[in-house]
């Protein structure tokens, strides 16, 4: 779906700041440079399997579809990788990159905190300096992963401009990396901001749908009907679809954020309620005024709460090889208590929105039907979040 | 924007923002209009024509402006919050090309603001809206010379110049990006956001010698420029100095009563440059 210019469809780019484009430049070309060199790959497989756990299991989640009575339901349990989401794959990648660049810090924009949390762990295991930008109302919401992230070696800043989430702590680590260049890599999140990095990010969260394409044809001896995961830039979603692209019998669908629903300003749904503009580096689908101004969304999730998606998402869609539906705070705390009582697995609150949509989804499929749901992250951080959604008085 | 002028080889000469640079070195302030309302705008950016700006730069407020620093991120937020919108802008920048409501100001305008602003009005559209207003160049720090395809060819045709930025990190990109430049090249003092800083270490003169090589088209340094000593020093490595922190912070101070101090400013920092 890329070309040379890192667009997908109409949609990527790079529209940042003059100050950062041989930055970028310099990334594509380490990037190039190492992306299919034996030592490099070596490395980055010995770290994901020694260090990071994978392959994740593909596991048949027996009592949900007896329950569901529709399509056999798979979770692809990213969950169970260290520190507890899709998102090491990503910065295991990217941190062995920044090494052969010669760069001894790296620097974060966090949500939930998981990618703030994995990039603090690697950057402790490879010596480096590590800053971690989270917007303040999320270091509200999601307290342990501050504390962790400090445990781990990191310094943790936070960013009160703006809604003092997600979309701020992208714009204040783009703003510290035109401060400083020459040692430090941003090491980004998700399949978002500009080339290279919707492609590099893609690239190493693709090991998801690697394992999912071959761990479904041993146990099934087909490839999945659907493939569902949650989408706030996209990352573990593009890495559980990338490989069933060119496989059109494969439903990909997208869960995206809807808050307390579409039809209300507070929502995080950018498919069903944005339209294209460029901001944060890439031309893409984001919720926006009339007059191009950024909306400030609302999620219960941290990790879902982002005004944009990222630019091969947009493409998809475009193209229709990919759907995207809107999942409400309601429906993912429904799903949160179902998973954890059904099937004893405690899913993150952004995992849990793709969950609700398997919920609704597998009833209405054959029983020969099989869906992959990409288990993205473990619950544990959001416990607390959820038992004061539903009333408790509990805190971090 | 054909040239009527025979002699002049570049187009970038030709326009009227140019002609900001034509008596000398030029003094380029900034504002965000709209801060602290658009009644203010319009008094500030006539008493900057009086106090001897050469070309003035109009801020469009934009919500998440990732190249500002903390001084004119909260402008524009203030901007946004008493409801100044692209199209408040677009008649104040009439109003002042009209003499509507106070004196028509003559010299070059250019608007700065961010990619999603203009795209999202659409390019076309917004361009139009400039040329009619009588804009004569446009800055977008979000959009480096790999990505002005989008924007240049249109406001091209509407007599408007696309101002091409160059950086202390662009080394070998600056001759590629001075050879296409429109109006001036923007040349950004340093790393960073906007904002003022105590002192501006990167090498100018070798930097505004690398766009003189590739373009006949002035240069202005901006970035962290905060008094008249130091706008003077700028402006004699290179064409001239853009000021906007600096201003921006005594508009924050005073409200509605900033034209005064902030012309003040201006003023010695427009004698400071001229005086080179």
């Amino acid at each position: 779906m890329t070309n040379p210019q890192g667009r997908f469809g109409v949609h990527g780019g790079q529209y940042i700041p003059e100050t950062l484009m041989n930055a970028v430049i310099e990334l594509e070309q380490a990037y190039e440079r190492f992306k299919d060199d034996p030592d490099f790959n070596a490395e980055l497989n010995q770290m994901l399997n020694d260090y990071a756990g994978r392959p994740s299991r593909l596991y048949f989640a027996e009592r949900m579809t007896q329950d569901l009575g529709g399509a056999r339901v798979y979770l692809k349990r990213e969950d169970l990788n260290h520190t507890g989401a899709h998102k090491i794959n990503n910065v295991v990648g990217q941190m062995l990159l920044a090494r052969r660049m010669g760069k001894t810090r790296v620097i974060a924009e966090t949500g939930a905190g998981q990618h703030g949390v994995a990039t603090a762990t690697v950057a402790a295991l490879m010596g480096m300096e590590c800053v971690v930008y989270m917007g303040t109302e999320d270091m509200e919401r999601q307290a342990l992963n501050v504390y962790r992230m400090r445990l781990l070696g990191a310094e943790v800043r936070g960013v009160a401009s703006g809604t003092g989430t997600l979309k701020d702590a992208v714009s204040e680590t783009f703003r510290e990396w035109t401060n400083r260049i020459e040692d430090t890599h941003y090491v980004l999140g998700s399949v978002m901001g500009p080339h290279p990095f919707p492609t590099i990010v893609r690239d190493f969260q693709a090991v998801i749908s690697r394992e999912i394409r071959e761990q479904c044809l041993a146990a099934e001896g087909k490839l999945p009907d659907a493939v569902i995961a949650c989408v706030g830039g996209g990352s573990n979603a593009i890495g559980a679809f990338y490989h069933f692209i060119g496989d059109k019998d494969v439903a990909l669908i997208g869960c995206e954020a809807a808050g307390r629903g579409i039809d209300t300003w507070e929502t995080a749904a950018t498919m069903n309620t944005g339209r294209i503009g460029i901001f944060h580096g890439m031309k893409s689908y984001f919720c926006q005024d009339e007059f191009g101004q950024i909306a400030p969304v609302y999620s219960i999730s941290a990790g879902l709460d982002y005004p944009g998606i990222g630019p091969e998402h947009a493409a998809l869609s475009d193209a229709g090889r990919a759907s995207y539906v809107p999942v409400t705070d309601e429906e993912a705390v429904q799903a949160f208590e179902y998973l954890s009582r059904t099937e004893g697995i405690i899913p993150a609150i952004e995992s849990a929105h793709a969950l609700a949509h398997a919920i609704e989804l597998a009833p209405k499929m054959r029983p020969d039907q099989v869906i992959v749901v990409n288990l993205s992250g473990r619950g544990d951080k959001d416990v607390a979040a959820i038992a004061r959604y539903r009333g408790e008085d509990l805190h971090d | 924007m054909t040239s009527q002028n025979p002699v002049t080889a570049s187009s970038a000469r030709s326009s009227h923002t140019a002609s900001a640079f034509a008596r000398g070195k030029a003094f380029i302030p900034f504002i965000t209009c709209g801060d602290p309302d658009l009644q203010t705008s319009a008094a500030l950016v006539r008493s900057f024509a009086q106090a001897g700006a050469d070309l003035i730069e109009l801020g469009i407020p934009f919500s998440d402006p990732t190249a500002e620093g903390v001084t004119i991120q909260d402008a524009n937020l203030r901007a946004l919050s008493a409801g100044t919108t692209t199209d408040k802008v677009f008649e104040l920048v009439h109003d002042l090309r009209e003499g509507t409501n106070g004196p028509a100001v003559d010299i070059p305008l250019a608007f700065m603001t961010y990619a999603n602003v203009v795209f999202s009005y659409g390019t076309e559209r917004f361009c139009a809206a400039a040329e009619e207003a009588g804009i004569d160049a446009i800055i977008l720090p979000d959009v480096p010379f790999e990505e002005k395809g989008d924007f240049d060819a249109i406001a091209r045709q509407h007599g408007i110049d696309l101002v091409s930025l160059i950086a202390p990190t662009s080394n070998e990109r600056i001759r590629m990006i001075a050879a296409e430049a429109a109006g001036f090249v923007y040349c950004v003092s340093s790393l960073g956001v906007t904002g003022t800083r105590d002192a501006i270490t990167t090498d100018i003169g070798s930097m505004v010698e690398l766009v003189r090589e590739a373009t006949d088209a002035p240069v202005a340094v901006g970035f962290g420029i905060s008094t008249p000593e130091q706008a003077a020093q700028m402006a004699r490595l290179s064409d001239g100095a853009i000021v906007g922190s600096a201003i921006v912070k005594l508009i924050a101070e005073h409200g509605r009563d900033a034209v005064g101090p902030a012309s003040e400013l201006v003023c010695a920092m427009a004698q400071a440059v001229h005086d080179i």
